[in-house]
């Protein structure tokens, strides 16, 4: 049987491109999505640094106001469904069929697809700036009514998130049949390594809020071209419609960013701990009731635009509600490291890195839970420096500690250590220059999106600017990092981290076979 | 050749996926240039819909060689009925986003358009109802009446998934004959509902002045029905697949997940047209 497939195998693989163009494995698939986050992340980054060198001073210096906004948009646009939630893809990918004990995911051609619905939806959406007109200047929200002010570049956004939206549900359907349907024997729900556990409570997140935001994008569609009122109020809809719809989708993708990454921490902190997860039941509920939350909370986002009082204090209590499980899960990594026998290679420094800004960004969430505060910071550079804490500091760092926690099993290879702590001391340090002073702006009046501030805000503008371009370096620092480690990188040892626990250390090779589990290890007692 | 690895059937490289996203990428590009008036934007869409019909032949052609072949084991099975219900699960999400925009507009943002605070500011004297167009459209439109072609329709929906669960019962009991001729029969409902749900945009075009533009029950009128009607014609499509699968002897008694998923699909879509008789056309 061996024989026989190995010697077909040789046949019918394609070589070259086309490898990665038809293939049907899981971990090329996974590889594919990673380069292609990592692309996007950079250019999603030099469209950061195009706003932060426009607000290196007052004043217009660099790009046009039309240019600006259509910067802003993009940037979050690329950034949210172009990197992080391709980057996490990736990671689901690699690590779900070798952490359970399957061969493969459940549908490798439909995994094939998934990806390679991105590209086209990239094309569209970065396509969209040499659109008449440019792309629409409107905020990675696309709140109508001015959405329905926009050239043809929004049609092109709008279907750019109709397609990213279809990859993202084929994934995630993918994603959950897999982890519900290919587990090895043996492998029980709960003792599922809690990485997996995140990425099928987020698969459900996907499952059930893409679909809104795709209803939500057709409605600004129809509205454009086909002379539908859903956001008019002149023929009974409401604009204030669109936000609900939106944030119905949108506060859910927060979680959708953020659960996966809580996955690689809980995987990181025990390995470099030396003990298992602290409270992995109580994880597992954590995580569970933080996405049922993230359901009942959107209008948070949208204090301002009139509400009943109500539905304000409704929304301002579910919304502090997040904090209890997200207070546990935070518990249970301090604990997890308790008295461990802890060491601090690159993946645990991002680790905890994550822990510390991670946690600030989620005071500062609960500080924007609350009505009245947040009628003060509403699109402040506060609200900016809330969700880039929870973004870069949060996902990203996550990332990053997943990667060059992986990477030896990938790969077969060492990173260097030395530059990956360099790496790692770079962006924390230059995050917390781009990001922290941004509070100090917000809470002073700085509104956001808007390419000219008054004089006051000069200084931390400043800071704040150098601070990005030192971070947008530091990723160039990154990419040499992994080129060198794959290019010339030290042999792995089979097992680098002593305290790994899971099928992928245990049971495999490294690098890890093309195909993981031909059969399925028994896992059972 | 794909390999039977650890029993579960895993497929070789395909090329159908890169086929599906040049012709997704035509289709999407194509609708911008139309939408946006330039020249030949049609002929991209025709490219697309011209892939992607492709795609989807040769796609679901290897899935049926593959099944009828035996190559699928009770695992792969049951990954089919998982993907299959958290599709129809994120289709129920689409509908609900749309249905969330009526009640919206229903039960809040219209009554407030003429409250003491915001009416009187905006258009003085408009008085809220359902339906309406709003205080600001110029029409006058008669709304759609429940119990005409939309309550026949109701009535061929639902027993088109009585034809459909006679004909899944006849599968199961070996009796192809039947099963054929209750196939064919659920067609015949789904296209004639089709054929109906023409004959009211028609009638509301024509005779009530009931368009897109008229407003906020207009457009979700249109919109919700509209997608009903386009997830109609995608099951009426399976079905025929199914039907003429049927014919061919294709599934067997124990096995044919593929006539359950589309029967699902097929449930699911009646499921949604009761939602859509009881809030759209009768309350």
């Amino acid at each position: 049987m061996e024989a026989v497939h190995d010697h077909s195998h040789d046949h019918h693989v394609p070589t070259g491109i086309m490898r990665y163009v038809t293939t049907t494995n899981h971990k090329d698939i996974g590889s594919l999505y990673l380069w292609f986050s990592f692309m996007m992340f950079l250019v999603g980054g030099v469209m950061a640094l195009v706003i932060r060198a426009e607000l290196f001073q007052p004043g217009l210096q660099v790009v046009q106001p039309e240019f600006f906004n259509q910067m802003t948009t993009l940037h979050g646009l690329v950034m949210v469904f172009g990197a992080i939630m391709p980057a996490f893809v990736g990671f689901a990918n690699w690590q779900i069929p070798m952490m359970i004990g399957a061969p493969d995911m459940a549908f490798p051609r439909m995994n094939n697809w998934s990806f390679w619905l991105l590209p086209p939806a990239g094309m569209l959406l970065l396509g969209s700036l040499l659109a008449p007109g440019g792309a629409g200047g409107v905020g990675w929200t696309m709140y109508a009514p001015l959405t329905i002010q926009q050239g043809m570049g929004m049609d092109m956004m709008i279907f750019a998130i109709h397609i990213l939206g279809m990859s993202s549900i084929m994934g995630s359907i993918n994603i959950i049949t897999t982890i519900l349907n290919m587990r090895a024997p043996g492998m029980t729900m709960m003792k599922m390594p809690l990485f997996v556990w995140t990425w099928l409570i987020t698969a459900y997140l996907l499952v059930a809020s893409m679909p809104v935001l795709a209803g939500a994008v057709t409605m600004t569609l129809t509205d454009r071209h086909f002379g539908t009122h859903f956001f008019n109020a002149a023929g009974g809809g409401d604009p204030v419609l669109y936000q609900h719809i939106f944030w119905f989708f949108g506060h859910p993708e927060v979680y959708i960013i953020a659960i996966p990454a809580f996955g690689v921490i809980s995987e990181v902190i025990p390995t470099f701990s030396r003990k298992p997860l602290f409270g992995y039941p109580s994880m597992v509920y954590a995580t569970g009731s933080i996405a049922i939350l993230s359901f009942l909370v959107w209008a948070h986002h949208m204090y301002t635009v009139g509400m009943p009082v109500e539905a304000q204090l409704y929304y301002m209590f579910a919304t502090m509600l997040i904090a209890i499980p997200t207070g546990v899960k935070v518990f249970n990594w301090v604990a997890t490291m308790w008295k461990g026998s802890m060491s601090f290679e690159t993946p645990m420094l991002f680790a905890q890195g994550f822990l510390f800004l991670f946690t600030i960004g989620g005071f500062t969430g609960l500080v924007l839970a609350v009505t009245p505060i947040d009628i003060q910071l509403h699109d402040t550079y506060y609200v900016v420096a809330h969700f880039h804490y929870v973004m870069v500091a949060g996902a990203l760092f996550a990332a990053f500690a997943g990667v060059y926690y992986w990477l030896p099993k990938w790969i077969g290879k060492m990173y260097d250590e030395k530059l990956g702590k360099i790496h790692f001391w770079l962006s924390l340090t230059f995050f917390n220059i781009t990001f922290f002073v941004q509070h100090f702006l917000g809470l002073a009046g700085m509104p956001r999106r808007i390419p000219d501030y008054a004089l006051q805000f000069a200084d931390w503008n400043m800071v704040s600017s150098i601070g990005a371009f030192g971070f947008g370096l530091s990723q160039v620092f990154f990419l040499y990092i992994l080129l060198k480690a794959i290019r010339s990188g030290e042999k792995a040892p089979e097992k680098p981290w002593d305290g790994a626990t899971t099928l992928e250390w245990t049971h495999l090779p490294t690098p890890a076979p093309y195909h993981s589990f031909e059969t399925p290890p028994d896992l059972r007692n | 050749m794909s390999s039977q690895s650890g029993g579960y059937y895993l497929p070789e490289p395909s090329r159908w996926p890169i086929v599906g996203s040049i012709g997704i990428f035509f289709l999407a590009f194509g609708a911008v240039l139309t939408m946006n008036a330039v020249a030949g934007g049609w002929y991209v869409v025709l490219v697309g819909a011209l892939v992607m019909t492709y795609m989807l032949f040769g796609w679901f052609g290897a899935v049926i060689g593959e099944s009828e072949s035996g190559k699928y084991n009770e695992q792969v099975d049951v990954s089919f009925r998982w993907s299959m219900s958290w599709f129809i699960f994120s289709e129920v999400m689409f509908f609900a986003a749309f249905f969330g925009a009526l009640f919206y507009m229903r039960v809040l943002s219209v009554p407030w358009l003429s409250d003491a605070d915001t009416g009187s500011l905006l258009w003085d004297g408009f008085v809220a109802s359902w339906p309406t167009d709003g205080p600001g459209v110029e029409s006058k439109f008669t709304p759609m009446g429940a119990w005409g072609l939309p309550a026949i329709n109701t009535s061929l929906l639902l027993t088109s998934g009585v034809t459909i669960t006679v004909a899944h019962w006849a599968l199961k009991e070996g009796r192809r004959g039947l099963l054929n001729w209750f196939m064919f029969l659920t067609i015949a409902l789904g296209v004639v509902f089709l054929g109906l749900q023409v004959l009211e945009y028609i009638h509301g075009y024509r005779d009530l002045d009931l368009t897109l533009e008229s407003g906020a029950y207009g457009a979700t009128f249109y919109m919700l029905t509209g997608f009903h009607g386009f997830h109609v014609t995608l099951g009426t499509v399976m079905l025929i697949v199914i039907w003429l699968r049927g014919v061919k002897g294709h599934f067997k008694p124990e096995a044919h997940f593929g006539f359950e998923g589309v029967a699902w699909y097929w449930h699911f879509v009646d499921v949604v047209w009761l939602g859509l008789f009881i809030f759209v056309y009768w309350l």
